[in-house]
């Protein structure tokens, strides 16, 4: 049973829910995002925004995942000041949504003036509505721009247990573990993580307070980052209790902090849900693992019917 | 005049006043029982519970406002107090704050409703049917119709809100919107954001119009009103909960459906048997009464399904079809199996 706490499904194909659904996946986190190309106005952010709690929840129930999303301005289109500001207006409304657990991922891309301003703006929102914050750290000059996230977030007001640093590598975890942070790590060919160094992070750091995800989005990425990270952590002797701690417990922990996210959604869905919102086939009393079907394997049938 | 014909005249007049005139099937005293399920017998065993005989009026919103508080707990007085607020104060972002809240402070469980609050709910809007409605669902059509009630200006507004509402709606919050649609003031207006409803891929969202809703009876044209059974039937969902389906019925809904068997048919696919419900009054000008034959050679769920179809028509050759078929038809004749529980009967 895992969660993924950074998954842009709006950018997956349903075979990639199939595979997630079948590989134990019970629950993952959307964070909102920059779709690949950026958005000139505030109505398709809008847009956007409901359908990571509308749509795209819908759409993830019907493979009997739990969807959570996180609501902010991602720090690219801070850079645009008209529409950042037209997103600011919105973002409270959307904040009060069902299976919002977080603002995020916000934080730092060029880390310029404007990506400060809504970067600050966004904490406070967070302070104020009592939510989780989920921080997405710069690709370039990472570590300096990982350190100053935190110092921000100080700055802020955030209590570090509220706030997940996410895309940490070698480099910046043990700070980030240090002042008090979760520290995610996205499994992510190439850019990000590899699983194999995760591993070894795992090895050396335990399981407190950090948190594996897959954020497979519309570029090479694999959606399965937490699952076969399991698997391979498990193979290479990391105890089972750290494995369900980074690939489950914390991110519950730290996002069910918002009051959104509960083991009962899956575990044991209201029966209304159960009957128009979510197909899930995990209903439990009593927390046992959920059965698990195997995927479909269409891709692999020559007759579509 | 009983206090049960005030109630159901003051609906029937209603529901004339709302179908659109291109539709000449407003339905009739007798059939607006029928379509409220509301049983004669049964309004006055509730009636004579008061002390009085005749109980006080109820309104949707007082209904609601009963329901949620019997089950909130201690969230009770809360809700009220909101309730009350929204009603007295034209304070938007206090209403987003409570739409937000509905749900977290209330929970998500089933509304719970006995058979005698479902009477009520007939009585206080012909064809309301609140069951499978959630707790916080009914709290926020409650809020929604006190934050309008009593507010003339407001309400004319209502249509602006509504499509403010729905534009940033959760999956859940959508459901719950459009199951009050009904229940809204002005309720016509609110015509472009149910298309975008009906037109939903959320299917949980599109029946939240569709089933045990009596807008689109009241409300639909022709048109729309076919659409939205061929959808039903396009997206797998079920026509048995559809509020008036069978005054709503006409003969260009029933050539599609035909045309749509025969679709279905020739690619392999399986057909809801349900749809011969629609076709059926109109089975002598679509001369349908072989597709129907055969249709009665089917899976156990067509032959019941026919079974009913042919009981719709009173004709020589309707009864001659249903004599291969005498034990269906012995129960529906004694009312056990119908349009209702069709779904007992094995699909293949």
């Amino acid at each position: 049973m895992y969660i993924d706490p950074h998954a842009h499904m709006v950018s997956r194909t349903t075979d990639d829910y199939e595979a997630m659904a079948a590989s134990g996946v019970v629950a993952l986190v959307e964070p909102a995002f920059w779709v690949g190309q950026p958005r000139t106005f505030v109505g398709t952010y809008v847009d956007y925004l409901s359908s990571l709690v509308g749509w795209e929840r819908f759409r993830a129930g019907q493979f009997g995942i739990r969807h959570y999303c996180t609501v902010g301005l991602n720090s690219k289109e801070a850079n645009n000041e008209a529409l950042a500001e037209g997103v600011m207006e919105w973002l409270p409304r959307f904040a009060m949504k069902e299976g919002v657990v977080a603002i995020g991922e916000i934080g730092y891309d060029e880390q310029t003036p404007l990506e400060d301003k809504y970067f600050r703006a966004q904490l406070a929102l967070a302070v104020e509505l009592s939510l989780p914050v989920m921080v997405h750290t710069p690709h370039r000059d990472k570590k300096r721009g990982t350190s100053r996230s935190m110092d921000v977030c100080e700055e802020m007001g955030l209590d570090p247990s509220w706030v997940v640093i996410d895309h940490n590598n070698e480099e910046t975890v043990r700070e980030t573990l240090d002042r008090g942070y979760y520290a995610g790590f996205s499994i992510y060919p190439s850019t990000k993580m590899g699983n194999a160094r995760m591993v070894e992070l795992l090895a050396q750091y335990g399981g407190e307070r950090i948190i594996v995800d897959s954020a497979c989005d519309w570029g090479i990425s694999d959606c399965l980052g937490v699952a076969k990270t399991a698997h391979l952590a498990l193979a290479r002797g990391i105890d089972p209790e750290v494995v369900r701690q980074v690939t489950y417990a914390n991110a519950l922990a730290v996002y069910g902090k918002s009051g959104q996210m509960n083991e009962a959604d899956w575990l044991d869905p209201p029966a209304v849900d159960q009957r128009t919102l979510f197909a899930g086939n995990s209903i439990l009393r009593g927390g046992r693992e959920p059965r698990i079907d195997a995927a479909p394997a269409r891709r692999d049938d020559l007759i579509i019917e | 005049m009983t206090a049960l014909s005030v109630v159901c005249r003051r609906s029937v007049k209603k529901m004339v006043a709302t179908v659109p005139h291109e539709d000449k099937t407003a339905p009739t005293f007798r059939q607006a029982i029928h379509l409220g399920r509301v049983t004669t017998a049964r309004y006055s065993e509730i009636q004579s519970i008061h002390e009085g005989g005749v109980p006080p009026m109820d309104t949707p919103l007082t209904l609601l406002r009963t329901w949620v508080v019997r089950q909130a707990g201690d969230q009770a007085a809360w809700f009220e107090s909101q309730v009350d607020a929204l009603s007295a104060i034209d304070d938007t972002q206090q209403l987003h704050r409570f739409l937000g809240l509905a749900p977290r402070r209330l929970g998500r469980a089933d509304l719970a409703l006995s058979l005698d609050d479902v009477v009520l709910a007939q009585a206080a809007h012909a064809g309301w049917n609140p069951r499978g409605w959630s707790l916080d669902g009914a709290a926020r059509v409650a809020a929604l119709i006190a934050f309008d009630a009593g507010n003339p200006e407001r309400g004319v507004a209502f249509q602006t809100r509504f499509h403010d509402l729905v534009r940033t709606a959760d999956a859940r919050e959508l459901v719950a919107l459009y199951r009050g649609l009904a229940l809204y003031p002005n309720p016509d207006s609110l015509d472009a954001d149910v298309g975008e409803g009906l037109r939903s891929n959320m299917r949980a969202v599109f029946e939240s119009i569709v089933h045990a809703n009596p807008y689109p009876y009241a409300h639909f044209d022709t048109h729309r009103f076919n659409h939205m059974v061929l959808k039903a039937l396009f997206v797998g969902s079920t026509l048995a909960p559809i509020v008036g389906f069978d005054e709503r019925t006409n003969p260009e809904l029933a050539g599609i459906l035909l045309d749509y068997a025969d679709e279905r048919r020739a690619a392999g696919r399986p057909i809801s048997p349900e749809l011969w419900r629609g076709i059926a009054p109109f089975i002598d000008v679509l001369d349908a009464y072989p597709a129907l034959a055969r249709v009665l050679k089917g899976s156990p769920r067509e032959r019941a399904a026919a079974t009913l179809a042919l009981r719709q028509i009173d004709s020589p050759d309707a009864r001659r079809l249903l004599t291969s078929v005498p034990e269906l038809a012995d129960l529906a004749a004694v009312g056990a199996l119908h349009w209702n529980n069709l779904h007992r009967y094995e699909a293949a």
